[in-house]
């Protein structure tokens, strides 16, 4: 096991647990939104550490179509989750 | 030496890293938490050239860290309470959340150690990269992306689809921020037709090299958000029925060409061989219409002005 899959492993893991930590703390809806999107990165970090093979080896392709594919999910899905915090607000102040 | 000169740079790069999540996580004010996400996405497009992952360094800079950074950013606008209330305060007890999320620390970073450990077996790289010569494109994560798991990225689109369709049913956009300074003006008018140009680009050479849809797609939603920051409240979309072409156009050509190769005895979504590339092509351009509609739509946050609504919208105005 190479020394980077380590570093970068292990820096993964310490990303989604500070999401998690914050989404569960702060009680904001922008925080929390932010907070969770500090947990997807971690969870891409996670998904590349595994595709790579080393410095000499081209890396995995499967695993970074899949984090492709989730960056474009996390965007869209943190523009629903904005708006909707966005109409929450106003629902609540009338 | 120089292998451990570059072991202090990954220690450095994962050290920021951690620090700028912690920093972005914790701290008391929005907008410097909104400030330092951004610093952590282009920090993190640096950590994937380091891991040999072009695309998403492409992709992380487009979308994670420039459109996610301005989507948080224009829903700062509307956030009336800045100040983030200390933790600890609500349900679950500080020491329980600390202790909890040690443990998740530990249980998944033995699970991934170990999984990183294990070194025998078949791997998927090497299948997909013996069958990349017949996927039509020569780059392997093209090919693996709209080839061999061709129904994810179908479903991905939907999923993006759907997003829109949501951000699009919770009401009204807010109206377009003050009118430009002629900097930004003149900006605009220089950046935007090279970025749609740059766009252009980035869909034809990812059947070669790094890029393709997504990154083109979001290129294009960046030019449309410099087009909503200097003043055209659209942000450059056309009006709104050929908006929803746009947002259909993505997944209904996917579909269409899907369902189409199988007259020719293959399953759904089986491009015939001397085909591939030049489906993958119209896949691919259709798609980026699609990605660039539905992020700048994301980005307005609702209906533009002059959307026309639906006809119990004006029957409800009319009471």
């Amino acid at each position: 096991m190479l020394a980077q899959s380590i570093i970068y492993g292990l820096a993964a893991v310490g990303l989604f647990v500070i999401g998690l930590r914050g989404a569960l703390l702060h009680s904001s809806a922008l925080a929390r939104i932010l907070a969770i999107n500090v947990c997807g990165i971690g969870v891409f970090l996670m998904f590349v550490v595994v595709a790579w093979r080393g410095p000499d080896a081209s890396p995995d392709p499967v695993p970074h179509a899949l984090v492709l594919t989730g960056i474009v999910v996390a965007v869209s899905a943190t523009a629903l989750a904005l708006v909707l915090a966005r109409r929450l607000q106003e629902l609540e102040d009338d | 030496m120089i292998a451990l000169l570059w072991i202090l740079l990954d220690i450095t790069l994962a050290g920021l890293l951690l620090g700028l999540a912690w920093a972005a996580v914790a701290t008391r004010d929005l907008q410097r938490a909104v400030v330092l996400f951004i610093a952590l996405g282009l920090l993190v497009t640096l950590v994937w050239a380091r891991l040999q992952a072009p695309d998403l360094a492409l992709a992380e800079a487009a979308i994670g860290a420039g459109i996610a950074g301005a989507l948080l950013l224009a829903a700062l606008r509307d956030e009336t309470r800045l100040a983030i209330e200390p933790p600890g305060s609500r349900g679950l007890p500080l020491l329980v959340i600390n202790v909890g999320s040690f443990a998740v620390f530990v249980m998944v970073a033995w699970g991934l150690l170990h999984a990183l450990s294990v070194s025998d077996g078949d791997r998927l790289r090497d299948v997909a990269l013996a069958a990349v010569d017949y996927s039509g494109v020569s780059h392997p994560v093209t090919a693996v992306l709209l080839n061999f798991r061709a129904y994810d990225t179908l479903l991905e689109l939907a999923v993006v689809f759907a997003a829109v369709l949501g951000v699009l049913a919770l009401g009204p956009a807010r109206p377009a921020f003050q009118s430009p300074s002629p900097l930004l003006f003149g900006i605009t008018s220089a950046l935007v037709p090279l970025l749609i140009i740059t766009a252009g680009y980035l869909l034809w050479v990812g059947a070669h090299a790094p890029g393709g849809a997504f990154q083109a797609g979001a290129t294009l939603a960046a030019a449309g958000i410099l087009l909503r920051l200097g003043g055209y409240s659209r942000g450059g979309l056309p009006g709104s029925r050929a908006t929803r072409w746009l947002l259909v156009i993505g997944v209904a050509v996917f579909m269409l060409v899907g369902l189409l190769v199988m007259s020719g005895e293959q399953s759904v979504l089986q491009y015939p061989d001397e085909w591939a590339g030049a489906l993958i092509l119209l896949i691919e351009a259709a798609a980026t219409l699609s990605i660039a509609a539905a992020l700048i739509l994301a980005y307005v946050g609702g209906r533009p002005p002059g959307w026309e609504a639906a006809k119990h919208d004006d029957a409800e105005a009319a009471d």
